[in-house]
């Protein structure tokens, strides 16, 4: 499929940085959210939820809340129409909790009222006796064997677990370096909040608009939780306010279809911030044991680690991130013995799961710590270091399968570290200086350091998933000629794989009019917009269906060149063609998960220089410099877009952004308290794309959403490490690590690369 | 409590309740859906409008206070098709993702603007850093701010 895109005038195609169709609305504040949808008389929705982390509901009583003015219905887990659980990737959390409430924040009951706060009122009216029970929030309590149980007790409490057995796991090595890491809670923090807005059909049907990652995955979990047939709910994309994971998991949307179709009017449901940090899944916090060895000349012999991830109440995508932290842990460097065993916990904390990158990103801070460490103990410069051990087409990762397609790490390294650097600070201008306007220093104890980190990761699903996309693609004559038609249900997220999907049509067809239609389920599915997994496979199937339309228009044209014939004269029938796209089968993990379990790999590079004020612990990032292999850039613009973006994501984890938890209870709900990088902590991005395309990727392209949020968080505390001295093992470094050193041992002791449920309390 | 609002140069009515903010105002009785709720906390910018020309977060000003003042929202940049210059500029620098933030960066660079015709990189980090983007990382709306700089936007 490499195929070179033909020659063409037109404007928009493959490679250029064409502006985004949805930019003017979205600029004039005419694009539809999903908090901006309405409907004459419509009803609004509200939620209660559990304040316990873990109790036995011991009654409820609806009758204050079902008698107050303009209330219209009030749900709670006895008025369902089933018992069906819902979950991305294990149906085990149910609609409205039943008997028994499992974090802080699960929902309860809901409410629909004429507006909202009548809806927020009656919520707080319903009353809930509770019994509360013990509460498990320590992921490593959680999986010994005296740990309540809270799921199926024949588990435990372990959601996935996932061991990489490669070459001799006990080899020995000249050099060994270790340590205990820490990544926190992250949220995704995207700006628009959950929203949807359910319409009843006259036959017992339900239209739902909702701001959703994948339209055909909801619509699977909600189906059975109405009672209903797939056919008797639809569901049309309303405007996405960001995702990055957080969109993934079903939220309100079981809850809004069961009012309206409880009191057969509209019912629109927008959770607020606060409610939001309830309401959906988080990154999964993650502790880890790391241990390498490397030859004296700075050959790696093997990594050993063991990774636990805090998977909260409710599994969601816990066993991929399983997967990847596991997979992904032994870094983008030949290593020929691993031993890696992650697992995945339900505890009593709120629950995770999609967050960019997700497990890359947790196992990256760790790996990289690490090479840092044995670059220390070898006397290796470290980027030499990562440049002797980095894969290339050929090498096996841990899981023993072939890189293919990919530019060699080392260039990636290379390239990122040849980037200009920012000039030596010239003042002592506070505004310059870490802590800015607050003017808390100049420059007296502030000290500049560099850090550079490499990551990698799969793009698409892996494992044996049935991973595919559906295009729809239609050429006709209208009032303004010929115009092409594409509809998929790839969600746009902002991500711009509208963008992708014209500019690639545009190409391929040679017509200048694209439209990309509103993603709905009248259309297959066109799986989820992540995994950087959209270019690869929405874009692949408008690819296909384009070259299938076109081959009609070449028929049609007898004889003639395409380019010599007035295509409007061809389409007295328009030509339409539907391709469902599937990239090359992956397979099924085995016992030591070693075989071809993934599609591709993605590589980025990054380099951080921050100046540190050690005496207040403050960090300003400097510069950020990235190379990353992208294949092809069909959109260059839309392309920088995800890496500073994806990079402003990483740099939150590293210095500020953490949901901070209390016996399971999120603590800084709001964004007052939930720190975000503002224009003022985000420093300029440097950025080299590398073009080295993938040979079953549409022209190359290979996903580029990820690979800038993993790398860029253990770049970044490399460079404060470099500029302290401080050990930082922990991501969100917070000023007191900076200031007095403090350590965030978890207390337990394990053996890195040993089973987590045999670890051991440090007394 | 009936409301008698200005905005956008005509004069509107609404029914709502005596704690509602304008932001919520604007929104649900008004229809102006442009002015965005991210945070209702004044945290975030997306619900930047101008009162009497000051740049506010709608989110945390009473509608009732708003009475009697000049309000102007992002609906009242464009004029139909033809962009703002600051609108413009934000859709050709790549400045727009999402664009849940969008409106409310286009509202305080106008503002910034307006003030100073000419900011440095600083200038603009600080007027903006009220406005949370989570999907750009800010490079390119610092870019778009510029080229409608360079464009002698002046309000
Ligand atoms: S919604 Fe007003 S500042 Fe965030
Ligand atoms: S473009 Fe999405 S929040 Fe700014």
């Amino acid at each position: 499929m490499t195929i070179a895109p033909p020659k063409t005038r037109l404007r928009g195609v493959v490679g250029e940085s064409a502006p985004r169709a949805d930019a003017p609305p979205k600029v004039k504040g005419e694009f539809v959210y999903g908090s901006d949808l309405s409907r004459e008389g419509m009803l609004y929705g509200a939620t209660l939820r559990s304040p316990h982390p873990h109790a036995r509901i011991a009654r409820i009583d609806v009758a204050a809340a079902r008698a107050m003015p303009g209330v219209r219905a009030v749900l709670t887990s006895d008025d369902l129409p089933t018992r069906e659980k819902f979950g991305l990737m294990r149906a085990d959390q149910p609609v409205l909790a039943t008997r028994v409430v499992r974090y802080v924040g699960e929902p309860v009951a809901i409410v629909a009222a004429d507006d909202p706060e009548q809806a927020r009122l009656a919520a707080r009216a319903i009353n809930v006796e509770y019994e509360p029970l013990s509460a498990v929030t320590d992921p490593v309590a959680a999986l010994q064997s005296a740990a309540p149980k809270l799921h199926d007790p024949k588990d435990g409490n372990v959601i996935e677990d996932v061991r990489v057995v490669h070459g001799d796991p006990d080899a020995r090595a000249d050099v060994v370096v270790e340590g205990e890491y820490e990544v926190a809670m992250q949220d995704q923090a995207a700006l628009g909040p959950e929203a949807g807005l359910a319409v009843p059909g006259p036959d017992g049907s339900v239209t739902l608009h909702i701001a959703t990652q994948w339209l055909h995955e909801d619509l699977r979990q909600i189906a059975p939780c109405l009672g209903l047939p797939e056919e008797k709910v639809r569901l049309v994309l309303a405007g996405v306010g960001g995702a990055f994971g957080a969109r993934e998991d079903v939220t309100l949307q079981i809850h809004v279809c069961l009012l309206a179709l409880a009191t057969k009017r509209a019912v629109r449901m927008t959770y607020g911030r606060e409610e939001s940090f309830y309401g959906h899944v988080h990154r999964h916090p993650a502790r880890m044991w790391y241990r390498h060895g490397a030859t004296r000349d700075g050959r790696l012999v093997f990594v050993r680690a063991t990774i636990v991830l805090d998977g909260g109440a409710y599994a969601s995508s816990t066993f991929a991130v399983v997967a990847n932290a596991a997979c992904f842990g032994g870094g983008p460097y030949r290593v020929p013995n691993a031993l890696i065993h992650a697992v995945g916990a339900y505890t009593n904390n709120p629950p995770t799961g999609a967050m960019r990158g997700f497990g890359a990103v947790q196992s990256c801070f760790g790996y990289e710590a690490q090479m840092d460490k044995l670059a220390a103990a070898l006397v290796i410069d470290p980027v030499e270091l990562r440049a002797r051990n980095a894969l290339e087409n050929g090498d096996r990762i841990v899981t023993d399968q072939q890189v293919e397609g990919s530019a060699p790490v080392a260039e990636v390294i290379r390239r990122c570290a040849a980037l200009p650097l920012p000039p030596q600070r010239s003042s002592n201008d506070p505004l310059e200086l870490p802590g800015g306007a607050g003017n808390l220093t100049h420059g007296e104890g502030v000290k500049r350091g560099v850090g550079f980190a490499v990551g990698l990761k799969n793009v698409c699903y892996s494992h044996a998933f049935d991973d595919f996309s559906t295009a729809r693609v239609r050429v006709e004559r209208d009032q303004g000629g010929v115009v092409a038609r594409v509809h998929t249900a790839a969600s746009e997220v902002g991500q711009g794989i509208v963008l992708v999907c014209e500019q690639i049509a545009r190409t391929e067809l040679g017509v200048q009019r694209v439209i990309v239609e509103t993603p709905d389920t009248t259309i297959g599915s066109a799986g989820s917009s992540s995994a950087s997994r959209q270019t690869w496979m929405t874009g692949g199937a408008v690819l296909a269906a384009c070259r299938e339309v076109k081959a009609e228009l070449v028929t049609r044209a007898r004889g003639r060149r395409l380019d010599d014939v007035d295509v409007a004269e061809l389409l007295d029938t328009p030509v339409e063609r539907v391709v469902t796209h599937r990239h090359r089968p992956t397979e099924k993990r085995n016992d030591t998960t070693q075989n071809d379990g993934h599609v591709a790999f993605l590589f980025a590079a990054h380099r951080a220089v921050v100046d540190v004020d050690v005496d207040t612990g403050l960090v300003k990032v400097v510069q950020i410099a990235t190379a990353q292999d992208v294949g092809k850039a069909i959109n260059p613009l839309a392309v920088i877009g995800q890496l500073e973006g994806g990079i402003a994501q990483g740099l939150g984890l590293a210095v500020m952004e953490e949901v901070q938890l209390k016996d399971g209870a999120v603590r800084n709900a709001s964004f007052t308290d939930y720190l975000l990088p503002t224009m003022l902590d985000m420093p300029p991005v440097v950025c080299d794309l590398i073009e080295f395309p993938h040979p079953d990727a549409p022209y190359g392209a290979k996903g580029v959403g990820e690979p800038p949020t993993i790398s860029s968080t253990p770049a970044i505390v490399a460079a404060i490490r470099a500029a302290t001295g401080r050990a930082l093992e922990r991501v969100p470094v917070r000023p007191d690590d900076i200031v007095f050193g403090a350590s965030s041992h978890s207390g337990w002791r394990v053996a890195a690369g040993d089973d987590p449920r045999g670890a051991e309390r440090v007394r | 409590m009936r409301l008698r609002l200005q905005v956008n140069g005509s004069q509107r009515e609404a029914e709502a309740r005596e704690h509602e903010s304008l932001l919520t105002v604007l929104r649900e009785r008004l229809g102006l859906w442009g002015s965005k709720n991210a945070c209702e906390q004044g945290e975030c910018g997306s619900c930047s409008v101008l009162i009497d020309g000051d740049l506010v977060c709608a989110c945390l000003v009473l509608a009732g206070a708003a009475q009697g003042r000049d309000v102007r929202t992002v609906e009242d940049l464009a004029a139909g098709e033809h962009l703002h210059p600051v609108q413009r500029a934000f859709v050709d620098a790549g400045a727009v993702q999402c664009g849940f933030c969008t409106p409310g960066f286009i509202v305080a660079t106008a503002a910034l603007l307006r003030d100073n015709p000419e900011p440095s990189d600083a200038e603009i980090r600080e007027a903006l850093s009220g406005n949370i983007c989570r999907c750009t990382g800010y490079g390119k709306i610092l870019e778009a701010v510029h080229r409608s700089a360079a464009q002698g936007y002046t309000s």
